[in-house]
């Protein structure tokens, strides 16, 4: 049974990721196919699923250009298809996507993608809304868990209907956020896929598929976009709730209605302010804008990160002047609503709180001050730092310890995935640059040619294998083909470990769990034309040596792969392979030369440090039992026996 | 359907630190009051959370509809905290003179603790901060009963078996039963109510 299994008419309590699956289900969806992301993974993963069940076609992508061109094959062949991402999925996926709206689609299609206002976890809070203005896409925003079912549903009924392949946002507090859902019915019968390319190119339904002839083409996107604010303007998901004759209007879309209500509510407010709550973000309908804004004369405008609506809305404003009247806007550019980090209901209330003149204190001053006071105990911060057994503390203590060695000032270039932590000061602050999927590898690569301009540090990359395949394989082939003296460094751990272990090329079953052929890393590198060295990160001193040997190498590219599996993965999750013992007599903790050395410098949490006894000791309830810290005791102190 | 709250919405924080499963624990809870007719709203972070971060996850209870997954600062109802300071960070933002508190009495030490760069606050100290912050607070030893059941994360279940004793919320033994049979499948049932039990009489007046 997957969990998408719902009764028709009931409520259940769902994470947005998993209502947004419902409406794809409940719309009759086909082809699903994307690449993982935090916050987007479990909609595809919740499809995968249910994929037997449901007689679905799913698969996680090698990147999400590539996920969209499946699915839009799905499309074009009469399948209805979904493609889920996270934001940065969509500049990946950006290229194809363009031409895609050139191109129309024919089945439903949605791209569902997914932000991450405060990046919460990621390394960016892009804004995706925007392509949909770039790429004159329609795009919808769901405003609760009820609308993010709803409203997928509508979304492939929106794309037949353009013949156009239809942007859905989320963002994290939805796709991660769980709540009330009503179930809808499933449709029941069978699909056939078909693609019909016999017609001419001008031919929407059987011609061959392209954004050419553009002129026409693109006449044809703009109406289709003109068709869709026609059927904005009706738009059920675009709701007023106030006065009708309000003090201050807000607009807002997307988790901030669910903010706003609240604030209201805590200001007690709601009878003073009127809320046009918008589904249909782009493009927007303007009479149902022109309506709302002859409500009153001061706007505010409630969204996250960038001002996509604020701007819009202000465009629509100045058009209407005549009829509508001179507006007050109060929001991101007017300082009401910050323009960086994500929402809550406190920011908004205060927001408000200034725009009506309210005084608004959320406890008594009492009890404010009593928490002031007992701030301080809590100064000791929550740092994020690899989980204990992780196979990437082990990598980077040896490429520190080898990068030291050498004494040339080397540096790494990280990549995104768990191992991005490493740029962190817990993780031995080892990362010098962090980007894109795959920048590392292509950034080293440029690096390494700078010799000839005096640069005399060494230069490495790290990548994971998820991404490996992702958007390393072509800076790699840069890399070999151009002699960059760079070495790559993968670090292997068996699956795409920070959003949950979802296969990838590499693996040996895709998302459907079936068992496929997996792309052999090592020898793709070799191919490459890449010297490729292979080793067990928790054997420190061989990888500390492998890696020197790299850095002394200057001729040209190398990779050197460290393979261990996560420390969360299902094999080896819970398992310990050694009892690790903090040996008393031996650990002369605060008093020998090594100052702490395991839990200072190594710092795995397993690894604490009792101040009664001025000794190291094993956390039994931590400890992962990788017996890694036992060859980092410079005392021996610590040992290891393994476990039958 | 006539399940009364207390408030409305019935805002409660569980707290920890990654990897101490309270994921699980709110949606185990959130499960049950659904199956009591109510909306439930439930926000976490995730992510970074697996990786020793702090982790919260927000409920709101409520007879009328989805409230905001992010509770607004100073109106926690009930913190269920598996970790002692993180039950104080919690409070310090949330908590207001009305808010009880259930907490776990076993630290986990942040990094700059291990690495010996801050201290971890003092356990007695900490104890009463949170008698001051809190209407009426119980410090239960839910992990080492938990590693006496034989494994950390009963400390989970027992926590929500001394929430459920207090009788603030509409659940009982027999709800959770019936939740830990469809979620965990019946031969996990006994010993997690046995956790369940034992948590129930951890906070008995
Ligand atoms: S999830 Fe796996 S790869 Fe990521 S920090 Fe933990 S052990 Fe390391
Ligand atoms: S064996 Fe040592 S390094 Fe490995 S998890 Fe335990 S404490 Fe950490």
């Amino acid at each position: 049974m997957s969990n998408l299994d719902m009764t028709p008419g009931q409520r259940h309590t769902v994470m947005g990721n998993q209502a947004i699956c419902r409406g794809a289900l409940e719309a009759g969806v086909r082809v699903v196919a994307g690449y993982p992301g935090t916050p987007s993974s479990e909609i595809i993963e919740n499809l995968a699923r249910a994929a037997d069940e449901y007689g679905l076609y799913v698969e996680w992508s090698v990147n999400e250009k590539v996920s969209l061109e499946v699915a839009a094959a799905g499309s074009l062949a009469g399948m209805r298809s979904l493609c889920a991402m996270k934001q940065n999925g969509v500049n990946v996926a950006s290229d194809f996507l363009l031409h895609l709206a050139g191109s129309g689609v024919r089945a439903g299609m949605v791209l569902v993608h997914c932000d991450d206002p405060g990046a919460l976890s990621s390394v960016n809070e892009g804004e995706s809304r925007h392509f949909a203005r770039m790429l004159e896409l329609p795009q919808l925003e769901p405003g609760d868990f009820q609308e993010a079912k709803d409203m997928t549903k509508w979304a492939f009924e929106l794309s037949e209907e353009l013949g156009q392949v239809v942007m859905l946002r989320s963002v994290t507090r939805l796709s991660h956020a769980s709540g009330g859902v009503v179930a809808g019915p499933l449709p029941q019968g069978e699909a056939k896929a078909r693609f019909e390319h016999h017609g001419t190119l001008l031919d929407t339904n059987r011609g061959p598929v392209s954004s050419a002839p553009v002129s026409v083409k693109h006449a044809r996107q703009q109406e289709k976009l003109a068709r869709a604010v026609e059927l904005f303007e009706q738009s059920p998901f675009n709701t007023y709730q106030g006065p009708e004759e309000p003090e201050l209007l807000v607009i807002t879309s997307s988790i901030c209605q669910l903010y706003v209500k609240e604030a209201l509510a805590m200001l007690d407010a709601a009878g003073r302010v009127g809320v046009l709550k918008l589904g249909t973000t782009w493009p927007l309908p303007p009479k149902l804008i022109q309506k709302n804004l002859q409500r009153c004369g001061r706007i505010m405008v409630v969204e996250e990160v960038i001002p996509f609506l604020e701007e819009n809305l202000k465009i629509l404003a100045a058009e209407m002047a005549a009829e509508v009247g001179p507006k007050e806007f109060l929001a991101k550019r007017e300082g009401y609503i910050p323009s960086t980090g994500e929402l809550n209901p406190d920011l908004v209330a205060e927001a408000l709180a200034r725009a009506l003149d309210i005084q608004y204190q959320p406890r008594p001053a009492e009890y404010a001050a009593l928490a002031q006071a007992a701030a301080p105990s809590t100064d000791s911060p929550r740092e994020l730092a690899f989980c204990p057994g992780c196979p990437h503390r082990a990598s980077f203590w040896s490429l520190k310890n080898a990068l030291a060695l050498d004494g040339r000032d080397g540096f790494i270039c990280g990549d995104i995935g768990c191992y991005a932590m490493g740029a962190r000061p817990s993780n031995y602050g080892i990362l010098k640059t962090l980007h894109a999927m795959g920048s590392g590898t292509g950034l080293a690569s440029g690096f390494g040619q700078l010799g000839r301009f005096g640069m005399d540090q060494p230069v490495m990359a790290v990548s994971g294998d998820s991404t490996f395949y992702h958007a390393v394989i072509p800076a790699l082939i840069n890399a070999v083909h151009q002699r960059s003296p760079m070495s790559l460094v993968v670090l292997d751990n068996s699956g795409t470990a920070m959003t949950g272990f979802q296969p990838h090329p590499g693996t040996q079953n895709n998302a459907m769990g079936q068992p496929v052929p997996p792309v052999d890393l090592e020898a793709v590198c070799r191919t490459l034309g890449a010297e490729v060295t292979v080793c067990d990160p928790f054997d420190l001193e061989a990888t500390r040596e492998a890696a020197l040997k790299m850095l002394a190498d200057q001729s040209k590219a190398k990779v050197l792969i460290l393979r261990q599996l996560c420390a969360l993965s299902p094999e080896r999750k819970g398992k310990k392979l050694y009892d690790v013992q903090v040996d008393p007599d031996k650990c002369l903790g605060g008093q020998c030369g090594c100052n702490r050395f395991c839990t200072r410098a190594f710092g795995c949490p397993g690894l604490t440090w009792e101040r009664e006894t001025g000794r190291a000791s094993i956390d039994e309830v931590i400890c992962a039992g990788c017996g890694v810290c036992a060859s980092v005791c410079p005392a021996g102190a610590i040992t290891k026996t393994e476990r039958g | 359907m006539a399940v009364e709250l207390k408030h409305d919405p019935y805002n409660l924080i569980i707290t920890g630190v990654g990897g101490q499963g309270n994921v699980l624990a709110s949606r185990m809870l959130g499960s049950v009051l659904t199956s009591q007719g109510l909306w439930v709203t439930i926000g976490e972070t995730f992510g970074a959370s697996q990786r020793g971060g702090s982790v919260m996850s927000h409920l709101r209870l409520s007879q009328q509809g989805s409230w905001s997954p992010q509770i607004p600062s100073g109106q926690a109802h009930m913190v269920l905290a598996l970790e002692p300071l993180e039950a104080l960070r919690v409070l310090l933002k949330y908590g207001n003179p009305g808010s009880q508190a259930i907490v776990n009495d076993r630290p986990v030490l942040p990094y700059a603790a291990i690495t010996g760069k801050a201290p971890y606050p003092d356990t007695g100290e900490m104890r009463e901060q949170l008698a001051k912050l809190t209407a009426r607070a119980w410090t239960i030893p839910a992990t080492k009963t938990a590693l006496e059941l034989g494994a950390p994360i009963y400390a989970n279940i027992i926590m929500l078996g001394a929430l459920a004793s207090l009788g603030e919320l509409p659940m009982n033994r027999d709800d959770f039963e019936r939740e830990l049979t469809r979620s965990l499948g019946p031969a996990k049932v006994p010993r997690n109510l046995e956790a369940f039990d034992l948590g129930a009489s951890m906070v008995a007046a």
